[in-house]
Order: structure tokens, then sequence, then C-alpha cells
């Protein structure tokens, strides 16, 4: 269900790595539970940011929620078309819905983030409760 | 240590239709069913049915009743005759809100006060307190079911289900009739600057009623619309929302509200603290504004002109019909003036935006 090749943060963000840099977005869990996305907010190119800290906010009709860095490093680029089209957070959550792109410091912080089965198992969970 | 939460008798219908639930003044109530964006826009250009069972229903019977309620309300009721309603604010002896609440009149010693939710106990209380002449009261919240259906397609939608002529009722008057078989209160008010009807039925029909209507909803495309459109649809008709816009720190007139106080109708709870708050002149006022970027304005973040802060977001959200972001607050009179530019706090950052002429938003005919 989810991409085996993306990491995943309990917060529901996806990292993509390619070499030292990830791509970095929110999973289309978290999209569909936030629905309407309307507003993103996003740092600006240059940012340092540190694993686990906000970097942004992703805002629905009703509330707006933080988004979390799954690695430390430098805002080296971040998606501009979701100013004019937030909702392609919703319709592609993996693709044009990507929202930053971090140069990493530490590529083994990426290890502690989990699998597609990890997050499948932690989704399955929380639907649970 | 959390109350159960009470719900409707349409609380199952809202399940099966893959509503999400949340928490609404101590109700458990459909938020959205398929996105509250979807279901704003829907309303604005089909038709939309709410469920609005979690609405209080009080009933002021007798020969006293008038005499009561005129009391209680700072419009004027004895304006109105049969098959009429009013909306009206009821204020504290400060003049602040205790609640705004629609008022029907079936005879001339027969009244129905629909109240909000979160507020019926409250009110009954204040009824009661100010009940020196003996009405008769009487809570009816528990056995009213609340069907609302609002958008331009309403009345060809609505006529399929009922041989009551609809185009008779006019705003803000209300029939009683039968709709799919089930006598009904046939009212033509609304909470979304859009035509409509509110159907009021006892609460053992709610789920018949629903059935039929949505049926009738459903087969020109129209949808079932949860509060968080509610939410949106009543901001960009500058409607005010209990508990956000209006309290009992807030006056009508400041509200914007003036023309629900009847000043010469006689006495009632609060005029003497209008009378001098309007000679005086409000030193504040609720406005609306848009904000002149991208950025959402919330309820409760703070709002500075020039450094100054000058007050705080009591509504704020997207405007889907309008495709950008809306808000009211209560700003001091000096820049509660069309096109004023203020400022408002969004996590830190200031975010430009100005006052703007209300409502936002203009049904088309």
């Amino acid at each position: 269900m989810f991409p085996e090749n993306l990491k995943y943060m309990k917060s529901h963000e996806w990292a993509r790595r390619e070499g030292d840099i990830v791509d970095v977005g929110v999973s289309d869990y978290a999209q569909s539970e936030i629905q309407d996305v309307v507003y993103v907010e996003l740092p600006e190119v240059g940012t340092s940011l540190e694993q686990h800290t906000p970097f942004g906010v992703i805002e629905s009709v009703k509330a707006a929620f933080d988004l979390y860095a799954p690695v430390s490093g430098e805002v080296v680029e971040i998606n501009e078309e979701l100013e004019d089209a937030p909702e392609l957070v919703n319709d592609t959550p993996y693709d044009g819905g990507w929202m930053v792109r971090i140069r990493m410091n530490d590529p083994s912080e990426l290890e502690e983030l989990m699998s597609a089965a990890e997050y499948q198992t932690m989704i399955e969970a929380e639907e649970n409760e | 240590m959390t109350e159960q939460l009470k719900r409707t008798p349409l609380y199952y219908i809202h399940k099966k239709l893959g509503a999400r639930l949340i928490e609404f003044g101590g109700w458990e109530m459909p938020v959205q069913y398929s996105s509250i964006i979807d279901e704003h826009l829907t309303v604005r250009s089909n038709v939309g049915i709410f469920d609005l069972s979690h609405m209080g229903e009080i009933e002021i019977r007798g020969p006293e009743s008038l005499s009561l309620i005129q009391q209680l309300a700072t419009n004027d009721v004895a304006k109105l005759v049969d098959g009429q309603v009013l909306y009206t604010p009821m204020c504290t002896e400060t003049g602040g809100i205790v609640d705004d609440l629609l008022i029907y009149r079936f005879a001339a010693d027969r009244y129905m006060l629909v109240v909000n939710a979160s507020n019926i106990e409250k009110d009954l209380e204040w009824i009661l307190a100010h009940n020196k002449m003996g009405a008769e009261i009487e809570n009816l919240s528990d056995e009213t079911a609340l069907i609302a259906l609002q958008g331009r397609n309403t009345l060809q939608c609505l006529q399929t289900v009922t041989d009551v002529d609809l185009t008779a009722i006019n705003y803000y008057r209300f029939t009683v009739g039968e709709v799919a078989g089930i006598p009904t209160i046939i009212s033509r008010t609304g909470y979304t600057g859009e035509i409509g009807f509110e159907l009021y039925v006892e609460a053992e029909h709610g789920a018949d009623l629903w059935n039929a209507v949505y049926e009738a909803t459903d087969a020109i495309s129209g949808k079932p619309v949860g509060l968080g459109a509610r939410d949106t649809l009543r901001l960009e008709a500058r409607l005010c929302l209990y508990g956000n816009d209006i309290d009992e720190t807030k006056t009508p007139l400041e509200a914007g509200l003036r023309w629900t106080v009847a000043f010469d109708k006689g006495g009632f709870i609060g005029r003497e603290a209008l009378i001098r708050q309007d000679s005086e002149g409000v030193k504040r006022r609720l406005m609306g504004f848009r904000m002149l970027d991208r950025s959402i304005a919330r309820s409760q973040h703070t709002i500075y002109r020039k450094d100054r802060c000058v007050g705080e977001v009591t509504s704020g959200a997207p405007a889907p019909s309008l495709k950008y972001n809306i808000g009211l607050a209560y700003l001091p009179v000096e820049i509660s003036k069309i096109n004023a530019k203020i400022e408002i706090e969004i996590r830190g950052k200031r975010h430009p935006a100005k006052v703007v002429r209300t409502p936002f938003y203009h049904a088309s005919a």
C-alpha cells in the first residue's frame, strides 16, 4: 500500500533518498486524513533543518499541522508549485506533492525511520484503537 | 471523566454514509462526508442536506408567553404574525449576548425558540429565571430532529417530496405540513447565505424524513453536508457563530446586529446598557477581513496595526467560493473602515490583511 522505496516518520512524512539528497512529503494516509490541503508553508532555500523538528506547516480548511524533518541538513529546493496548487499534496502525495529537498548531514539518520511495512503496521494499529 | 457525547437520531445514517464524526458542543456530529470544499461548493451550486438535530428547541406557551419573550429578546417579537420567524439575540443586563436564536410564532400564545446546541441548558436556566409571569416552558430538544436543505436547487428538490406549495413560503416564514407523509414544520430559514429550508420533525421520524429528502437530494447530485462546510458557508455569508464571534462579552451593537435591537419596543433585558452604548458609540466593531497573502487566519490569532495589538480573530478560514482566505474580528472603530490595512500574526509571523465589505459572498439570483 505504501511505496517500498520510501522511509516514513510517525508524524506521516515520507523521505526518498537519492545520494545525499532526500525529498520529503506526506504519506497518502496523511493526505487522506487531512483532506483538502489548502496551504503549505515551507522554509526558505538555505534553511538548515534538524531531524524531528518542524520545517513547515500544512493546512486543511479547519486546521494546521506541523511538518517534521525526517533528517538533518540544508534545504536545497522547495516545491514552489504548492503555492498555487496545494491540492497536489492530495492528488499525488509522492510525486507532485513533494515539499522540500534536503541535503543530508548524516545519512545514518534515515535508518531510524520506518520502512513501508513498519509504517503500515503502525497505521493499522492506530486505526484499530 | 469525559461525558458521554450525545447522538442525534441520524447518527447511524451518518456512519453508514461514511461521515467523519467529531465532538461539537457535547454532541457527536458529522464534520464532513466527502470533503469540506466539495460539500461547500455543492451547496453554492446545487443543494446540500444537513443534520442539525443537535440544535435546541424550547416551546413557550400560555397567555404570558409574549411578555416573557419580549423581556428576553432584543428584537421585537410583537411584530410577528402566525407563521413568521424572527432572528434575535438574548442579552444580559450589561448587553452581552447570552445566545442568538430564532423565534417561531405558531399562535399569539405559542412560540418556539431555536437555540444553539451548546447553550440549551444555559438558555433554559436563563429563561426560567426570568419567567416571573408564569409562562409555560418546555424543552423539546431531545424530541425534535432538524434537517436542513440549502442551496439554489432546494425548491425543486424538496418539492418532489411534499404537496405543500413551497413557493408560497417566503423568507423567514414557515408552515406546518407533510413532507414524505411526515408532519413537519417547514421553515424557509438557513445559515448558509443560500435559499433553503429547515425541517423540524419529531425525533422518531427523523430518519424517515432524512431518507426521503436525501433520496431527492441524491437524485439531482446533491450531497450530505457536515459541520465543516456549514462553518465556511456561514462565514462567507457573515453569519455569527456563537462562542466564536459573539458571547456574553460582546453586545449586538458591537457585533453588527443593531438591526436586531428594537430600542422602541419597550423594556427588555439589557436595554439600558445598550441604549448607553449606542449613545456613547461603540468602541469596537465586528468586521470582515481578507488575507492579502495565502496564509489562513484562525480564531484567536492576534491582530496588529503598526505594531499595536488591536484585537484578535474570532473566525477565520479559507472561503471556498471566493478562493481567498477570510475572517471576522472585533476592531477598534478607528480601524473598522473598509480597506483599512491590518496584520495578523500567524505562527510568530505577521501577514497582511485588509478590512472588506461583508457579506463576503452574495448568492446570485
